[in-house]
């Protein structure tokens, strides 16, 4: 907290005799600014419950790896997904079976075992993919992994999840602070008024004369209107200062930077294209060859999702529990109609209704392709880190001074563009240079954008 | 030499006293600013009840109610597909190859589609038949989204279902053949083979149907002709791209004339190459468009068209046939004959008189001579049989009808005998109509099936023998809508789609091994190898002609006798044909090209004889006003039918179009005009009239006067063919001079401005030749289209308020310049008197030559406009371009004001989404068919022509994204797009290979009002008359 006391010049009142009052003018700016250093809570570690080995000779770690790499994208351990689930597979078959079967199960199901054609049959005929390459004692690993009991449920996160985020973690209230001090200065305007009836009350009964100061001095207010100089300069600068103000108000008008609302489905920009890396362009793919970027049709979720139906125990975060994000997953399902008992559409579909958040006016024509796919232009140099946003926002002011800075500052590519050939050749020719912004060929015409 | 004509644009003009001429001249607003009438009425000001303080509480309550209001702003959704289908890319568009087929236009088109909504027609470049769309064809995308389409099958004006529908059908059809009654289609002509074999699988099934092909403006005479000689029931082909001399008896070639689709094949023999250009003589009564194009144009009563067809006859054969006809008409039919047989094989001559007498005649005399005659192939868009029509019609009202199904006509308009087609539905157990809407024949039947338009539909047509197009959906259907070749496979107990029935058919007969997939990708296909299709034969009896020789023909011809009254020849507009799309504001607001008028049909009629009857006068504001008259024919009178004055009309006739007038089906607004079918007795278009004055006056929506040039002359040039020839540039295209210091320079070289460098990167530029420029106007609606033009209705045209981007100029020339020349060839000494006679005959407009002229913003390379404009919302791009910035206009006006070629248009009002302007931008439905890439203008804004740059753009950018060059013929505008007649050609000057550089180049080259300086960047082509013998 910093407390700062500014002492403005003192002013000389021609016409005010006595200097008694013509002290110096205080004027106390209170800037209060509590800085909380803002712990993230890295997620509640997983608990890793290593079970013991009571199943075989297998080692859960290694088995855990191999799953991880060799059967996760369609097995889980407690949930139907492509196959079945796979915790306590061991103590369904026996082990022989359980060979013959990851490494060919088609040959078993032609050999007719009745085990293997009832699975292959409840799972809608889809042959499982042989892995000839596991040995059996990698397979014991597995199974040895897939027989570990079912951990307790993880301890919720101390903190609860709605207060995180206002930095709560024992720094005292701004507010208090202020009423405090509020109350201090009250207190010792209080003390220095008594002080004062007391000394006068003093001085009177001592018989000193007070000299009655007010009737000669002409009150701040009238010396500073008789002023003209000083009533013109202040008005001039009040003025300018309003003027100020309000360019500054109306400029943001329609400017929605920032702009961050609530969606439907709580999707998180930052488990999809931060943790898991997907590249923005596999769900925007318009992005590439259209002027709209293209919000993803729901199928193009659903590539990933028919077999991501939870999030991982790492995935949540102190504002989000894993719970929410499963629910968002739910929310997803419902709206394509996926019946993920079933594995299969209902055909009852439900599309969602986003908010858009980049309104970018009609008059304005914007190609995304010409960014993305011709200029190279990063998606994050007008959208942000997208890939650390939690949800969504606009990151840019989109305002029509933006366009045209970056037009400005921004070289055409034009190197190995063969629509460009002709036309470098002929700049090079003309200026002598080899670079040319956007706003040099012609990017600053009003009918580029404005048709 | 050339440019010395006065060319006029109004019969107002002509008159030299005419104040309003004058008037409109001096005039920079057409309309006073009415500030006395509004503040002046005293009374009116003080009887308001609105009080001042009242008025001030008002807008102080409105504007912090909209301030409140703005405090936040509107939360915008967006909803993405669930599934995207695979071949939908939001914002990228889709073209389709299709065929439209409404019985009245058939052309293979390539439908642009955005988000799935088709949203504009474009020309079929792969296609070689009928792959021009005309002005409707392109303007019918916006009658798909018509709020007047019913919606669902509808019985006694109730909705009702399909289900119902075609059980009452199917039980319908049983119970008539029980009784012993006829079951009957009415149809449209489809020219389709797979509805031909669909139709008599049909009739097989429920033991008989009576199949009538009946068109509301129809080529009988023409069948009837081609059928008698060559036994199929169909009309000759004509390639005028190989004519060198075209004789014309009352063809309408460049309209609708058997179908329409020739003006491509004429407009490339039209620009004279290498010295040489087609001759064109028409002979005719109204003036048409083939008129105006023609170089030799005669304008004659229709009885008189026929003998001047047996006339040349004799002419060409050296036998003499009898007739009276005036000197001046016997003159040019002996020119034509010449010119004709000197051309030998590359004469064709052509007729349009509704007369098996004359058809024949004509097949007769191209048969085996001429090269552009085509009677192997024949076209099929046509096939109505008007005997069979009188005979359904008698057969209904003896009630021997028991089930009669229509499909695509509509009869209780386009027949002359609505009320006895009325009578005899009575007596019909039970009918249905296949419609697009409750229209006058569907709120009569039984039922009403909604059917699909041909962007919904699937189906095949043969245009021409062994030429195949496709027609494919391109939109879900919009609404609960039956096909009824669809409804016809249910009726059959069929389980069969007409997708798949077509896609059968077609394999097993007319591909012939070829890909189904490619065809329906091209939309076209031509059978090499040719298909014998089984075809019901249709109804009516071949007429008996053959064995009669042409020269009985011919007399025959000649002893027509020429009444002493008027004749009216019916004739159908360019804008809206058969009246089919009546509803669609694009074409009621079209101006016509030759009267250049819209939203109305009217009688027209010659200058000597409107003298002293009728009167067309122009008020104050620019409107046009004219006398009403009472028309009566076969003693049925329409009454209060306007009277407009058309130069070069022939004396003793008077015209009127088809398409207007309709009652039911249309919006109010649409409401247009009087119905001529009822004149259309035994389906002939000329029939004897008497008319006479009414009370009242017509206002009509003419923009005529309007945007007159403030009497700068020198915009039109024009020479003939043997100047062109003989004579340098300089003299038939002079440069204009200008004075500099004293000296007399070429207007080029001077200017106020420095130039830009433009050598570098695309500078575009479009060309008009004028020539090639048929009038057509399908640029006019493919503009409309493009660029989300609003339509501003009939009051507003008359106000000058016409939002048209592009207009096409029509200029009549005084001087009747072909007569003297063609006598000063010819009877060089002979026939001195009567050239001095003729000289008396003619007055100025009786038969004007004419000329057109598209104006679009000329995107000024020193643009005036953009020196005026206090904003800088319109400004020049590097590109050529003249670029107008909407958000940034305050509407200030300056910019149109000072604009010399009057191509700004201000929006007065809010067009869209405002119900006094109640057309299409106002519902939902219509809006659809807006372009999402052009901006919609809001009020107090201006808007011009931008050169499509949203098109040149966007070819730029496809090609920056592909990394490859630009090719030629790749940028296009909507305009030069449309044309199919090859008068407008844009390109990149700064491409030296491209075809407008090489235009540029041209000693026809001319610039729009040279000498102001301004230096276009659309350039125009001096217009050459083939009037002398070259």
């Amino acid at each position: 907290m910093i407390i700062q006391f500014i002492n403005m010049k003192k002013v000389k009142h021609r016409n005010s005799a006595s200097s008694i009052l013509g002290l110096s003018l205080a004027l106390l700016l209170a800037f209060s600014t509590t800085v909380f250093s803002q712990e993230t809570d890295t997620a509640a570690a997983a608990t890793e419950t290593t079970a013991d080995a009571s199943v075989g000779a297998g080692d859960p770690v290694n088995g855990k790896k191999l799953f991880n790499t060799n059967c996760a994208a369609c097995h889980n351990l407690d949930k139907k997904m492509t196959g079945p689930a796979l915790r306590g597979v061991g103590d369904k078959h026996d082990k022989e079976w359980l060979y013959s079967w990851i490494h060919n199960s088609s040959a078993l199901i032609a050999s007719g075992d009745a085990d293997a054609v009832k699975i292959f049959e409840e799972f809608n005929k889809t042959p499982m993919t042989a892995f000839p390459q596991l040995s059996e004692a990698e397979i014991d690993d597995i199974i040895a992994y897939t027989m570990a009991p079912k951990p307790a449920p993880p301890v919720p996160p101390t903190v609860s999840g709605e207060g995180g985020g206002e930095g709560s973690s024992g720094g005292i209230d701004t507010n208090i602070v202020l009423a405090a001090l509020a109350l201090g200065f009250a207190l010792m305007i209080a003390m220095l008024y008594v002080v004062n009836q007391t000394l006068r009350r003093i001085a009177e009964a001592n018989g000193i004369e007070l000299q009655k100061e007010s009737e000669k001095r002409l009150p701040l207010w009238k010396a500073f209107i008789q002023n003209q100089f000083l009533v013109i300069v202040s008005v001039i600068l009040l003025l300018l200062v309003s003027a100020w103000f309000a360019y500054g108000y109306l400029m943001q008008v329609g400017v929605d930077q920032g702009y961050k609302p609530n969606q439907p489905i709580h999707f998180s920009h930052r488990i999809h294209a931060g943790d898991n890396g997907i590249d923005c362009k596999y769900c925007h793919s318009s992005a590439r060859v259209s002027k709209t970027s293209g919000i993803p049709s729901l199928n193009v979720c659903m590539n990933c999702h028919k077999n991501i139906s939870e999030v991982a125990e790492t995935t949540a975060t102190p504002d989000h529990s894993k719970e929410f994000y499963d629910e968002q997953i739910q929310k997803l399902y419902k709206a394509t109609g996926w019946d993920a008992e079933n594995m299969k559409y209902t055909g009852e579909t439900d599309p969602v209704k986003w908010v858009r958040i980049h309104n970018l006016p009609d008059f304005a024509y914007f190609n995304h392709s010409q960014h993305v796919t011709v200029a190279g232009v990063e998606c994050q140099k007008c959208h942000g880190p997208v890939e650390t946003f939690e949800v969504m926002e606009q990151f840019a002011p989109l305002t029509m001074g933006w366009c045209i800075n970056c037009h400005r500052e921004t070289n055409v590519k034009m190197e190995g563009n063969e629509y460009y050939e002709k036309i470098h050749e002929q700049l090079y020719k003309k200026y002598g240079r080899k670079d040319f912004t956007i706003a040099e060929m012609g990017g600053l015409e009003c009918g580029k954008c404005h048709y | 030499m050339a440019s010395n004509k006065k060319y006029w644009k109004s019969v107002e003009e002509l008159n030299p006293d005419s104040s309003i001429v004058d008037t409109l001249k001096q005039n920079e607003f057409v309309d006073e600013i009415p500030v006395d009438e509004f503040l002046g009425d005293k009374q009116s000001l003080d009887s308001s009840s609105t009080t001042r303080r009242d008025f001030l509480k008002f807008v102080g309550f409105s504007t912090a109610a909209a301030t409140l209001a703005a405090c936040e702003g509107p939360v915008k959704h967006a909803i993405p597909y669930v599934v995207q289908p695979e071949e939908i890319r939001p914002g990228v568009a889709n073209y389709y190859a299709s065929t439209i087929a409404d019985g009245y236009d058939f052309a293979s088109v390539l439908v642009k589609t955005r988000e799935g909504r088709p949203i504009f027609i474009n020309n079929h470049d792969k296609a070689t038949v009928n792959s021009s769309a005309n002005a409707r064809v392109v303007a019918s995308v916006l009658s798909m989204y018509d709020s007047m389409r019913v919606q669902g099958p509808k019985k006694g004006g109730n909705s009702t279902d399909w289900a119902t529908l075609n059980t009452d059908v199917k039980a319908g059809i049983k119970n008539a053949k029980a009784a012993g009654k006829e079951v009957v289609f009415l149809t449209q002509t489809f020219a389709s083979p797979s509805t031909s074999k669909l139709i008599s699988e049909f009739s097989e099934s429920v033991g008989g149907v009576k199949h009538v092909v009946y068109d509301a403006i129809s080529e009988d005479a023409a069948l009837n002709a081609f059928e008698a000689k060559y036994g199929v029931r169909a009309m000759a082909d004509y390639d005028f791209a190989k004519a060198d001399v075209v004789i014309s008896f009352g063809a309408d070639i460049l309209g609708d004339w058997q179908g329409g689709g020739f003006e491509s094949g004429y407009a490339k023999k039209k620009v004279p190459t290498h010295g040489k250009m087609n001759k064109h003589f028409q002979f005719e009564s109204n003036m048409s468009l083939t008129g105006a194009n023609a170089d030799v144009r005669v304008a004659l009563k229709p009885s008189e068209v026929k003998i001047a067809l047996a006339k040349f006859y004799g002419y060409v054969t050296g036998v003499s046939y009898g007739g009276s006809l005036s000197e001046k008409a016997e003159e040019a039919v002996k020119a034509a004959a010449k010119a004709y047989k000197a051309a030998g094989g590359k004469a064709v001559v052509v007729t349009g008189i509704k007369d098996v007498t004359a058809q024949s005649l004509v097949l007769e005399m191209n048969e085996g001579k001429s090269e552009v005659f085509d009677a192997e192939a024949p076209l099929k868009v046509r096939s109505g049989n008007a005997n069979a029509v009188a005979s359904l019609i008698a057969d209904m009202k003896a009630g021997k009808v028991g089930v009669l199904v229509t499909a695509g006509v509509n009869p209780m308009y386009t027949l002359a005998d609505a009320e006895g087609f009325a009578a005899g539905l009575e007596k019909v157990g039970l009918s249905v109509a296949f419609s697009m809407k409750e229209d006058e024949t569907s709120t009569k039947t039984t039922y009403v099936a909604a059917t699909p338009h041909y962007l919904e539909s699937w189906g095949d047509v043969e245009i021409k023998k062994g030429h195949y197009s496709l027609m494919q959906p391109t939109i879900k259907p919009l609404f609960d809508t039956l096909q009824f070749q669809d409804a016809l496979l249910t009726w059959m107990g069929s389980d069969v789609a007409y997708y798949d029935y077509i896609k059968s058919n077609w394999t097993d007969t007319i591909l012939g091994g070829s890909g189904w997939n490619q065809a329906l990708h091209d939309g076209v296909f031509t059978s090499s190898t040719p298909v014998v299709l089984e075809e019901m034969d249709p109804e009516g009896e071949p007429v008996e002609m053959s064995g009669v020789s042409a020269g009985e023909l011919a007399l025959k011809l000649s002893k027509t006798s020429v009444p002493g009254g008027f004749e009216l020849v019916l004739y159908a507009k360019t804008g809206m044909g058969d009246g089919q799309q009546a509803n669609n504001p694009w074409l009621q607001e079209f101006p016509d090209p030759i009267t250049r008028t819209s939203w109305d049909n009217y009688l027209t009629i010659s200058i000597d004889d409107a003298k002293g009857k009728f009167e067309n006068w122009n008020v104050d504001n620019g409107a046009l006003d004219g006398d009403l008259a009472n028309v009566t024919v076969n003693g049925v009178t329409i009454t209060n039918v306007p009277v407009l004055i058309q130069p070069g009309q022939a004396k003793g006739t008077v015209g009127l179009s088809f398409g207007y007038g309709r009652e039911l089906g249309v919006k109010e607004e649409m409401k247009t005009g009087v119905n001529a079918f009822k004149f259309y007795t035994d389906f002939n278009n000329v029939q004897s009239v008497s008319f006479e004055k009414a009370n009242g006056t017509h206002e009509f929506a003419c923009i005529q006067l309007h945007n007159t040039l403030m009497g700068r002359g020198d915009i039109l040039k024009d020479t003939t063919l043997a100047t062109f020839n003989d004579e340098k540039p300089e003299v038939w295209n002079p440069q204009p001079q200008v004075s500099l210091d004293h000296q007399e320079v070429p207007s080029t070289t001077v200017s106020l401005w420095d130039d830009f460098d433009r050598s570098i990167g695309h500078h575009f530029n479009l060309s008009i030749d004028l020539n090639a420029c048929t009038g057509c106007g399908a640029c006019v609606i493919a503009c409309h289209a493009e660029n989300n033009v609003p339509v501003v209705g009939k009051s507003e045209v008359r106000r000058s308020r016409d939002m048209h981007w592009l207009r096409i100029d029509r200029y009549y020339s005084a001087e009747e310049t072909f007569i003297e020349d063609v006598e000063v060839v010819e009877n060089i000494s002979g026939l001195g008197e009567s050239l001095s006679t003729f000289g008396e005959l003619e007055h100025p407009g009786v038969n004007p030559q004419v000329a057109f002229q598209p104006v679009m913003c000329q995107h000024c390379n020193h643009a005036p406009c953009e020196t005026v404009c206090p904003v800088a919302a319109t400004s020049h791009g590097k590109q050529g371009q003249n670029h107008m910035a909407y958000n940034r206009c305050v509407g200030t006006r300056y910019c149109a004001n000072n604009c010399p070629y009057k191509v700004r248009r201000f929006n007065w009002f809010l067009y869209n989404e405002n119900d006094a302007f109640d057309y299409h931008m106002n519902d939902d439905l219509g809006r659809m068919v807006l372009n999402p890439d052009v901006v919609v203008r809001s009020r107090g804004v201006m808007e011009k022509c931008s050169m499509c740059i949203q098109m040149t753009q966007k070819t730029i950018l496809d090609a920056k994204r592909d990394g490859r060059v630009i090719k030629d013929g790749e940028f296009q505008t909507a305009c030069s797009a449309a044309c199919s007649s090859g008068a407008m050609t844009f390109g990149d000057i700064n491409d030296n290979e491209s075809k407008i550089a090489e235009l540029k180049e041209s000693d026809r080259m001319y610039h729009l009002l040279e000498h102001i300086g301004t230096q276009p960047n659309v350039f125009y082509h001096v217009k050459v008359r083939n009037t002398e013998e070259a």
